[in-house]
């Protein structure tokens, strides 16, 4: 089966939000997903980046590693840190859970990322860092 | 793209660009706060005519300025939906929390 891939590597700031949704959907374009695949996949991708700048590095410096890959009709997508990490992975996946609520987050992060995508693993260790792996088919038209 | 504002009466209308993600809902809520702090808001209506793409950092901003316009007794509107965006509102459950003005 052919693969493509692609990695991006970029600095954790809000600026690279908007950067990362459209390579991701550049990178995709091949499928040729539908335009709610492509909302789903952006939306995703920006769920898990914005993660990365607001809890792994808490606002701080660090990279944020984006990679995807096409395999068939299956589109792979992580995102990772070497922030902080998340102490209790199951906790933070937890619809409207969040524990930054005074930076108004709304705790909905992880819950559209499973909603949006086909799959979602997310590992993680103190201090090590984050994991988010994400898939999702395009269905052939 | 830069969010757009306008001040009438005690309203805030914000025109919302493009794409609202963590990067334009921080720059929205900091404005809020600060027009608030001089003239006392009591709704804020947010117009998504413009806008294709909000993620869940859109909805943590829309329900912080909702917990703001509730103790004025205010409301958050919306207008100019489009798909993608009723999608989110809908999804989160916003729309029980905002009022749709056209």
């Amino acid at each position: 089966m052919e693969t493509q891939e692609m990695t991006l590597e970029f600095d954790s700031d809000s600026s690279n939000e908007g950067f990362a949704r459209v390579a991701v959907a550049a990178f995709a374009a091949r499928m040729d997903p539908t335009m709610e695949e492509m909302t789903d996949i952006k939306t995703a991708v920006s769920e898990a980046v914005t993660n990365c700048i607001i809890h792994g590095y808490e606002g701080g410096q660090g990279k944020i590693r984006l990679e995807c890959k096409i395999q068939g009709n299956i589109l792979f997508v992580t995102v990772s840190d070497k922030g902080c990490g998340i102490a209790d992975v199951d906790k933070a996946m937890e619809p409207l859970y969040t524990s930054k609520p005074e930076l108004e987050r709304s705790g909905m992060g992880f819950a559209f990322m499973e909603a949006f995508m086909d799959e979602l693993k997310v590992s993680s260790m103190l201090q090590g860092g984050t994991v988010v792996q994400m898939s999702k088919k395009i269905e052939k038209k | 793209m830069e969010p757009e504002y306008k001040l009438m009466g005690n309203t805030l209308v914000v025109y919302v660009p493009q794409e609202l993600d963590h990067h334009i809902a921080g720059k929205i809520k900091a404005y809020s706060e600060e027009i608030g702090r001089e003239n006392p808001l009591k709704n804020i209506i947010f117009d998504f005519s413009d806008t294709v793409f909000m993620d869940s950092a859109g909805i943590g901003m829309i329900m912080g300025r909702y917990r703001v316009v509730q103790r004025q007794n205010g409301f958050i509107g919306v207008k100019g939906v489009g798909a993608s965006i009723h999608r989110i509102l809908e999804i989160s459950g916003l729309y029980k929390l905002v009022e749709i003005c056209e």
